[in-house]
Parts: C-alpha cells; sequence; structure tokens
C-alpha cells in the first residue's frame, strides 16, 4: 500500500500551544485538523513534514456559537456539524449545503470547515503517487517547473476545489486567524490569491482559528449549486453560490456572487448586480444574469472533465440558484 | 447401534418434526433455498482471512520497480547500491526469469520482470525484498535504469501503419507481418452479400466501447514460501490455482508436483485475476532465494496498471431485416484495442464474435476482429469477456431497426427469437428461456404503457444478451475432466467437500455444500468446504467463464452420488426394503413409503455409520468433462465460444436524463436471467444484480484512459478510486432481479451460469433508453453528462431536437 513517511504528532491543548509548536519546527510542521485532505497528500509525497500540529484537542477552536450580530464558526467543527446545525441549517442554508456535499459522510465527519477553507489546490497533474508524478517529470506546483495544464504556463492554476469557502464569499465572512505576531481578521473575499501552488494569504505558522459570519438580513436570499460527477463523493467540478438580497417589494437589491472549481482561487462574478438591481428576478433578468456569468467563467483543463461543457454549465447553475432563490 | 447413541445423534441437525411431514416429497430441502454462503458471517463481521492478513514469520516485503515510459528499450540497468542499502535482502530484474509466460500458449508474450524492453507506463522490470515496505519501496527508488526510448501508439489505429510496423510493441512471428497484431479472425456463416441485399431495412453504424478495469476491493497480493523441505508455496489472490501452479513451474524452472498455490479468500476478481502476474513469480523467485516469506501487495495504482480489463473496441456494424422485422444479415467489423500483452487476447478476438449469435436466429453473419497492440496495460477478460462490446453495438442496432420498421422493440426481439437448436455459428443450444425473460421484463416494467409514452426526459429500453455456462475446452489442449471433487464423510455426519474451483465471491463453495447437503440428505450446516488449494484438492481449471456451478456442481453431484448410493444400500439392507425405497434428506436415512414411520428411518449419521462399516471408509471422487459431440461446428475456430450451456438474459432499463446538464439518472433497471435452474436464488438475484450493477456502472461513469499530449502521454488518467469513479450505492438504480428457469440437460439440476451474462444488457438497455427519453441515439460509451450534453447539441444543432 502506499505509506506515510515518519512524522511527529503533537496534540496540543490551546492555540497558542499549537502556534509555539509550528514555531519551534518552522519549516518542518504544517497543522492537521480532520487530515482528509491532507493525509492522502501526505501519501503521494505532495507534503512530508517531521512534526504535524493537530487542532483537534483545541476546545475554543470547535463548537458553533451565536451572538448578536450573527455567528461564530470554530474552525474545526466538522463539516458535518456544520453542515446539521439547526441555527446554520435556518440561517445560512447555503453553507449549511456546500458543507453537506462535501465528499461523503465518513469525511465529511472527519473533515473541518476551517479545513476546506484551507483545502490545497488539485489538479490531474498534482494528486497522483510519487510514480506518477516522477513519470510525467512533476509539475510546477510540486517538485517541478512546467505546467501541463497551460503548456509554458508560468503560474499554476491548479484549482480550487472546496465547497465551503465558495458558499462564504457572498456571506462576505470573516476569517479570524493567528501566528506568531498575534491575531488579525481577513474578510475571505481578499483571502484567496491567485497562484495555485499556495493560493492562501496566509503564512505557514498560521492558524485559522475561526469563522465569523453575519447574520443576513430578513430579505437577504442565498443558494449553494455543486456539479459533481457523482452525487455520493466528488470533489466539484464547478460551483456557484449566490446571494440576492431584495428590498420590500420583491425588487433585486443587491445580487453577489462567487464560483471555483475552475481556477487557483474561487471568484467572485463581476457585474451581476447591473442586470439585476432594481428589477425583481424576471425570467428575462435571471438570462442575463447567467449570460454575464458564464462570460466570466473559463474552465481550465486542471480536471480531465470536457471544458467546454463546464463552461456551458455555468449558466445551468445559475439559473438553479436563482430559481431557489426566487422560489 | 446403541439407542442413546443414535438419540444423540438424532439431536444434532436433524429436521423439526413438522419438516419431517415432507420428508418424502421430492422437493429439495437445500437446493433452491436462500440459504447464506458458508463464509457470510466471516466475511460480514470482517474476520474473513485474505492473503494481505497472512504473516509468516521472518517475511520480507517486496514492491516492484515499474517503467515510467511507455516504450523503451532497457539499455542497462544498475541494482549495485541497492543490494548494499540496509535491509534489503534480494534484488531480481527479467534476466532472474528468462522464460515467457501468458495465460494461453500460443501467445507467451510476457515476462515476470521485462527482460529487455517496457511496453507501458507500469510495466515491472525489477523487484526487491527487503525487512519491511518502506525499505524495499526506497530501495526500488535507488536502481539506476538508462532507458532508449522507443516510437510508443496509445492508438490501435496507429499501431496498424507500416510506420509502426517499423518498430513494433513485439516482434512478429512471422517476418513481414506487423509485429502489432495479436489476432485476427474473420468468419461467414450463410452469404452476407446476397441477404444484405435482400433486406428490407439496413442499419449501419460505427460504436465505441472506451475501456474499463474490474476494480475489486482487495488488491492483487501473494505470499512465496519454501519450507525445509524445498517445498514452494504460493497464497495468491488469484481466481485460476492451477494455471498459477502450472506457469510458475514453467517459468521458474521447477517439477510442478513441489509447488503449491493456495487461494485464500479472495475480495472481488471479476476477470481481474484470471491469468499470473508478476508478482506471483516474484515473491516465488524470492523466497527461493532468500529463503524467507516474501509478501508483495499491489497498490491501489498497481492494479490499473496489471490491469487486464475490458477491451477498447471500435465496432462497426451493418444488419438487415425484413420487412416484418426477421434478422437475414449481420455484418461486424471490431478493432480492439489491446494494450502492451496479449493475455486472453486470441479469445477475446473470438469472442467478439462468435458469441454474438444467440438469442436470436441470424440467417447469415460475418464478423471480422481485429486485436492490436498498443503501449498502454494489456487488456484482458473482465466480466462478460469480450462480448459486452458487441453485445452493445448489437443491441442498439436491433432497436434502430425496430424503430425504422415502427415495431415495438421487444416484439421484434420475440420474432427473431431462435428457441434451442442451433446458432448459426453452430453452437448447440438444449435450453433458452429468453422468452421468458422478454416477458418477465416487459411485465415488471409495464412496458407497454411506458415505451414511446413518458414524457420527454424519461424513457425505457431493452436488450438482450446470451452468454456460455463455461468454455467447453481448457486453456491449454487435454482430454482430462475439467472439474473434480471429493467428498468424504466423517462419522459425526460431518460431510467434506474438497474441490478445485475457486470462490471469488460469486458462491461456488456454497454451491458445492448445498449440493453436498441435497444429495446426501445432511443439514446445510454439516458441510465443510476446502477449496483452492492445489496440493490438497483435485484440479479445476478455475472461476473463469461461468464454468464453477455447472462444471464443479457436476463433478460434486457425481462425487455425492457415489457415496449416497452405498449409504441407500446398507440402509436398504438394514431396513429391509429395496435401496430404490431409501432416501437420505433433512438429516434422515427413511423409507420414501413411510417418511414418518420411527422404525422406518435412521438419523443419517447413523445411515452412515452402517455403511462406513459395510463399505469401509466413505468418500468419493466425482469429475466432470464436457460433452465432444455436436456441441459446436468442426471449422477453425468453431470451438471457441462452444459451451455446455448458455445462459440468456432481458433488461428493461428507465432513465431520466436531465437535457440541460447531460447526466443520465437510471431509475430502475429490471433483470431477468434465464439460469436454468436456480440453485440458491439469493445467489443467482445477488449475481444479477451485481452484473447490472458493473454494466450499469461501465455505461454512465467507469473509464479506464490514459492521456495524451506532451510529456503525459500514456500516463493513466486516474489511477485511485477517487478519480476512476465506480458508483457507490447512492448512485445506483433499483435493480429488480427476475429468475427465469428453462432447466438444461447439461446443468447439475438443469443450472447454468448466473455470474456474468446478466451483465451484457445493462449498456445497450440504457442507451435505448435515451433514446426513447430525449431521442438521441448514444453509440459511443460512456455515457458521461458531457458526451450526453454534445449529442443533445448535436441533435438539436441538425434540427431534430424535440
Amino acid at each position: 500500500m502506499l505509506r506515510l513517511h515518519p512524522y511527529e504528532y503533537h496534540r496540543p491543548d490551546t492555540v497558542a500551544e499549537a502556534i509555539a509548536l509550528l514555531s519551534e519546527h518552522a519549516g518542518d510542521a504544517m497543522p492537521i485538523a480532520g487530515g482528509t485532505d491532507l493525509v492522502p497528500n501526505m501519501k503521494h509525497k505532495l507534503f512530508t513534514p517531521g512534526h504535524l500540529v493537530s487542532l483537534r484537542g483545541i476546545e475554543e477552536m470547535r463548537g458553533i456559537s451565536e451572538n448578536d450580530d450573527g455567528f461564530a464558526i470554530g474552525a474545526a467543527a466538522s463539516l458535518d456539524d456544520v453542515a446539521k446545525n439547526p441555527l446554520v441549517l435556518e440561517i445560512l442554508p447555503s453553507l449549511a449545503r456546500a458543507c453537506s456535499l462535501v465528499s461523503g459522510p465518513q469525511l465529511r465527519r472527519m473533515g473541518t470547515i476551517g479545513g476546506n477553507v484551507c483545502l490545497d489546490t488539485r489538479c490531474t497533474y498534482y494528486n497522483q503517487t510519487l510514480f506518477w508524478r516522477k513519470a510525467l517529470g512533476y509539475c510546477l506546483k510540486k517538485d517541478g517547473t512546467a505546467c501541463h495544464v497551460v503548456k509554458g504556463g508560468t503560474r499554476c492554476v491548479a484549482a480550487h476545489s472546496a465547497d465551503a469557502a465558495t458558499a462564504l464569499i457572498p456571506l462576505e465572512a470573516e476569517l479570524r486567524i493567528v501566528g506568531p505576531d498575534g491575531e488579525r481578521t481577513s474578510p475571505i473575499g481578499g483571502f484567496f490569491t491567485s497562484d495555485g501552488v499556495w493560493n492562501r494569504r496566509m503564512e505557514p505558522g498560521e492558524i485559522l482559528v475561526s469563522i465569523r459570519v453575519l447574520r443576513p438580513g430578513p430579505r437577504t436570499r442565498h443558494s449553494y449549486q455543486k456539479l459533481r460527477a457523482r452525487d455520493s463523493i466528488d470533489f466539484p467540478m464547478l460551483n456557484l453560490a449566490i446571494r440576492v438580497d431584495f428590498e420590500t417589494d420583491g425588487v433585486v437589491a443587491d445580487l453577489r456572487a462567487a464560483v471555483s472549481g475552475m481556477g487557483s482561487y474561487p471568484r467572485k462574478l463581476g457585474k451581476l448586480d447591473a442586470e439585476a438591481v432594481g428589477k425583481p428576478l424576471s425570467e428575462e433578468v435571471v438570462e442575463q444574469v447567467a449570460e454575464q456569468a458564464f462570460r466570466q467563467c473559463h474552465p481550465l483543463a486542471n480536471i480531465p472533465v470536457d471544458l467546454e461543457w463546464r463552461r456551458a454549465m455555468v449558466p445551468v447553475l445559475v439559473r438553479r440558484a436563482l430559481a431557489e432563490i426566487g422560489a | 447401534m446403541h439407542p442413546d447413541e443414535l438419540n444423540a445423534l438424532q439431536r444434532g441437525g436433524a429436521d423439526d418434526p413438522e419438516d419431517l411431514e415432507t420428508l418424502g416429497s421430492d422437493a429439495f430441502r437445500v437446493l433452491g433455498h436462500r440459504n447464506r454462503k458458508p463464509e457470510g458471517m466471516r466475511k460480514g463481521t470482517g474476520r474473513e482471512i485474505y492473503t494481505d492478513d497472512l504473516a509468516l514469520p521472518g517475511m520480507l516485503h517486496a514492491k516492484l520497480l515499474r517503467s515510467p515510459h511507455p516504450h523503451a528499450r532497457i539499455v542497462s540497468l544498475d541494482a549495485q547500491h541497492t543490494t548494499q542499502m540496509p535491509g534489503v535482502h534480494e534484488v531480481i530484474t527479467g534476466a532472474d526469469m528468462p522464460t515467457p509466460y501468458g495465460i494461453i500458449p500460443w501467445t507467451r508474450d510476457e515476462h515476470a520482470l521485462a527482460l529487455d524492453r517496457v511496453r507501458y507506463i507500469g510495466d515491472a522490470l525489477a523487484c526487491v525484498a527487503a525487512i519491511d515496505e518502506d525499505t524495499a519501496s526506497a530501495a526500488i527508488e535507488s536502481i539506476d535504469v538508462e532507458y532508449d526510448i522507443l516510437p510508443f501508439y496509445l492508438e490501435p489505429e496507429q499501431a496498424l501503419t507500416d510506420e509502426a510496423a517499423a518498430v513494433p510493441i513485439h516482434d512478429p512471428k512471422r517476418a513481414g507481418r506487423n509485429g502489432n497484431i495479436t489476432k485476427k479472425v474473420e468468419l461467414e456463416f450463410g452469404p452476407v452479400d446476397d441477404l444484405m441485399k435482400a433486406s428490407d431495412v439496413i442499419v449501419e453504424g460505427d460504436y465505441y466501447f472506451h475501456g474499463t478495469t474490474h476494480a475489486p476491493i482487495e488488491p492483487h497480493c501473494a505470499i512465496g514460501n519454501v519450507d525445509a523441505d524445498g517445498l514452494l508455496t504460493v497464497w495468491s489472490s488469484t481466481q485460476v490455482p492451477h494455471y498459477l501452479q502450472r506457469e510458475l513451474a514453467r517459468v521458474l524452472e521447477l517439477d510442478v508436483a513441489r509447488v503449491r498455490v493456495v487461494q485464500p479468500a479472495v475480495g472481488g476478481a471479476f476477470g481481474g485475476k484470471s491469468e499470473p502476474f508478476d508478482l506471483e513469480f516474484c515473491v516465488a523467485l524470492l523466497a527461493l532465494r532468500t529463503g524467507r516469506p516474501v509478501k508483495l501487495l499491489y497498490t491501489r495504482e498497481e492494479l490499473f496498471y496489471s490491469h487486464r480489463g475490458r477491451h477498447p473496441m471500435n465496432m462497426w456494424y451493418r444488419v438487415g431485416a425484413s420487412r416484418d422485422g426477421k434478422l437475414r444479415a449481420v455484418d461486424a467489423r471490431s478493432l480492439l484495442d489491446g494494450g502492451a500483452y496479449a493475455s486472453f487476447g486470441l479469445v477475446t478476438t473470438y469472442y467478439s464474435g462468435q458469441l454474438l449469435t444467440a438469442p436470436y436466429e441470424l440467417e447469415s453473419y460475418r464478423f471480422d476482429s481485429t486485436r492490436v497492440y498498443t503501449n498502454k496495460p494489456p487488456c484482458g477478460p473482465k466480466r462478460g469477456h469480450g462480448s459486452v462490446q458487441p453485445r452493445f453495438a448489437f443491441e442498439v442496432s436491433l432497436d434502430k431497426v425496430a424503430a425504422e420498421l415502427e415495431m415495438d422493440p421487444i416484439e421484434l426481439r420475440r420474432r427473431n427469437f431462435m428457441g434451442t437448436g442451433r446458432t448459426v455459428n453452430e453452437f448447440r443450444v438444449q435450453s433458452n428461456g429468453f422468452l421468458e425473460c422478454l416477458d418477465a421484463v416487459e411485465r415488471a416494467s409495464e412496458w407497454k404503457s411506458k415505451h414511446g409514452k413518458l414524457p420527454y426526459g424519461r424513457g425505457v429500453g431493452v436488450a438482450g444478451s446470451c452468454y456460455i455456462s463455461g468454455t467447453n475446452y481448457p486453456i491449454y489442449p487435454n482430454e482430462m475432466p475439467q472439474a473434480a471433487v471429493q467428498v468424504q464423510i466423517e462419522r459425526s455426519g460431518r460431510v467434506s467437500v474438497l474441490h478445485g474451483a475457486s470462490e471469488i465471491g460469486q458462491g461456488s463453495d456454497a454451491t458445492m455444500a448445498a449440493i453436498a447437503a441435497e444429495e446426501l440428505g445432511v443439514p446445510l450446516g454439516y458441510v465443510r468446504v476446502l477449496s483452492a488449494d492445489t496440493d490438497l484438492v483435485p484440479v479445476d481449471l478455475g472461476a473463469y467463464s461461468s464454468r464453477e456451478t455447472l462444471m464443479v456442481g457436476n463433478a460434486c453431484v457425481h462425487a455425492c452420488r457415489q457415496v449416497a448410493d452405498r449409504v441407500r444400500e446398507s440402509v436398504a439392507g438394514a431396513l429391509r426394503i429395496p435401496a430404490d425405497r431409501v432416501r437420505l434428506a433433512g438429516g434422515w436415512a427413511f423409507d420414501t413409503d413411510a417418511p414418518s414411520d420411527g422404525d422406518r428411518r435412521l438419523p443419517i449419521a447413523a445411515a452412515f455409520q452402517l455403511a462406513e462399516a459395510q463399505h469401509g471408509t466413505l468418500g468419493a471422487l466425482g469429475h466432470y468433462n464436457t460433452p465432444k459431440d455436436g456441441v459446436h461446428g468442426e471449422y477453425r475456430g468453431g470451438t471457441i465460444g462452444a459451451s455446455p450451456a448458455y445462459s440468456f438474459t432481458a433488461h428493461v432499463a428507465e432513465v431520466e436524463v436531465d437535457s440541460e446538464t447531460g447526466f443520465v439518472e437510471v431509475k430502475t433497471i429490471w433483470v431477468a436471467h434465464d439460469c436454468g435452474r436456480a440453485l440458491n436464488p439469493m445467489l443467482v438475484e445477488g449475481q444479477m444484480e451485481g452484473s447490472a450493477y458493473m454494466g450499469f456502472a461501465e455505461a454512465i461513469m467507469e473509464q479506464q484512459i490514459m492521456k495524451r499530449g506532451d510529456p503525459e502521454a500514456g500516463l493513466h488518467d486516474a489511477p485511485s478510486l477517487l478519480d476512476y469513479r465506480i458508483p457507490t450505492s447512492l448512485d445506483c438504480p433499483e435493480f429488480v432481479a427476475l429468475i427465469v428457469e428453462a432447466a438444461d440437460p447439461e446443468g447439475p439440476y438443469g443450472a447454468k451460469e448466473a455470474g456474468e451474462g446478466p451483465l451484457h444488457p445493462s449498456l445497450p438497455a440504457i442507451a435505448n433508453a435515451i433514446w426513447d427519453a430525449v431521442g438521441v441515439r448514444m453509440d459511443s460509451l460512456p455515457f458521461t453528462p458531457d458526451r450526453v450534453w454534445r449529442a443533445l447539441r448535436g441533435h438539436e444543432a441538425h434540427g431534430s431536437g424535440n
């Protein structure tokens, strides 16, 4: 079987201890929560840290709490906990939906929402065994110099493939990140970069501790859509989250959307509001929004699936999301 | 015998008193019932012992070095450093086993480790035994290999060119031929061209099957061990212990009598373990060299390289029919993409044509099949060997004929039903329940209210098929029996059945246990089965081409009846009645004229003891050989595809097509299968559902494909179970299994196969249902959403959309 490399496993009780351990072994340590992304990647020798710092024993990183203006979701809360939390289901249904569509039931119970936000990018030339990657001659993201998705490309375009992260963008979530220099917050919209090698604005010694989501207004609706090969278990070939704020009379006040599964980061779609604001969600408006979204999306061959089809599914997902929102 | 002893025996496992009332009837008491498999509890509770669960003292672990190139000459291989690494015990290369092997004696084109050339990415060329897996893994990385890169061919059409023939993947057997051709078969039965011309309707089309692998849950694993006397034992997750034993002896140049192959429990095979593999030779030689046990377990990735899965096939079919729907001429041409080695390819090439000739009466038929080597993992036999792809092309063609004639596709199939007798290629069919299969799926699916009548996006499709119950001839020519069983009786009433069949989940152990219990009148729990250990059980050829129930079953009946006759004779003597009035059933030996009379019966153990006292220790060997008279035609190739008995299947599939996304959801597959006689209906239904599932998975999702483009050409697209997608239980349709029993005179109690036939119609039935749902023909597999979406768009573009 594929074997893991030898490593030392640490299980701190507090965030401070975890940060200290990561600093102590800087360059040779990684945090691990559910391990559902990291462990397979370690088996493929994509990461071989000598120290793993577990976040599972840190009480303050677990649990979902409600306060006056919204929610604080511990980064180490399992995807299953988030998906089934009654408050999340009621108030943030698109997030609950996104979490419920990650992988399969066993992995959702292990995997965490923080791990999903920090999920490593994925690519058909990267998520392979050492034998396979060596036979290929490696790639830009790991051990090599050439990109095989965009021949001659100098920037890694491995696909951001997380569900929860995409859903959190229209919800304008804030990430609470702790590092050796203290604590900071980062709006999720600015968290990702276009570099597929490491697409998070987060230093290796930092930990995502919690996610804050403001309570949406009473006339806000949102939807999450995922395109995957199997309904039982699969990464997204494409995903989409839309949030619409309505006026009292059913007229659109604001419309925001994020898509992912195509390039290295979840993208906010621009100009969608221009088509919709000030109008009710008529069939015509839906079609205009869908068309605008289609024009902005260009999937890449980082997943071996028909590019033209994947792109054509963008307006389909937009229509389905808006139908759900309008219903 | 002391009465207390008899009473004690009487309590042990005999039927309940109310059951005694029925003792006199002829009805089966074990067969035909939904009995649990003997290994069921072990598997269900995780206690089964598979090869990788075995550990021997001092055992070493081996790893294979595999080629990173699709086609290259090995210029040099330097393992000097490797042998000196701490923990490394032995390194072997192709030169250590220069004798070529191959499951088919006429196409031995493989070496345990590549000799001088590697032919696909993943071809093994060296093997290391070390103290543990990590050391072995590090060791193979340290081997220096210099390659001379050769041109490679990923498309069969490309391998056929003169350019490719100049640097072929294998040297041609005769000068001037293209070494890239494994086999070419052309056969014609009846005047195809004349009857095609005379046909009222002709349907012609190109079809494509894409290639799939078996994906068993258990990866291949083997352990080699040499005992103090120098006897070699190989434990292996194989479905052909006998062939493995022979090939091990041949390649390692050992006396075959000093090689033992033991097959522990197998966690799925589906044809993917039906020939020898590199790892089995390697653990054997490494054990011989080191004197220590050696284990090698494939990684999941390695299964995709060892492969032997279903051949990609380009097919062209032309079918001519008369106005009333009768088939007049079938003309077929197939190009089989074989991958780097022959495997069973010679047989596959024949099967791609020979197995198409039932259940329909073909007035004339011609096929032209060519198997070509390519620089990809070798293809071989997968459940429904060679005939799943042509069956897809043909059954879709029939649907098109029906559409042209505006005839119900089930009615078209009925009109062409061949019944029993001879197929156009002269196979003898003695039983045929296909019409009942059609009736069953038509009724259960409510076909008449659905076909052509469901709203856009929803549809039903039908397809039929035929399969063999074992091959009439063994893989290496010989006149000896194909199967044998030893039965022995212990005084407690316990019965041991020793047989060579490979239990791979299909239920051969369960079937032999049930036959023995039925024939010898003991409760099922009294039967122990020992199978697939070449030192201890009689020869059987293995679990392939659906042969075990019929062949080993017949051998088991033969053995049991010899013993039962002796027991009946002794009981008859004791009861002073004629032997033909004694029946053994339900834990008793009794007078059929008075089954409930306590004085006229004996507990079965007492009966065995009587017989043992009279005849000596009770036991018998039974065997089975296939009929050789009039089973097939006397033309070249006429024996290939011939079987003692043929099974028949019909499916109706109901689908829902999302015309926006192209996703096809298969809602239900109704599977009716003529298995001759269901010796255990639960196991037969399990095989029917499992087969239909596998066909459905290949139709909708599974794809064994290699990357194209530079530098990734020849790399497997997705060698993991995350990316090689197989449907989980959540992705499955409902399967409705409908057993049909048209007993065959060759089968034990009339039984025929059930493990492979029910796969075939899944693919065309789904294709035909998609046509019914959205009006597009999916002639090219698989029906993934992108492909269906493209077909729908092409359909719209041509202005014929709904």
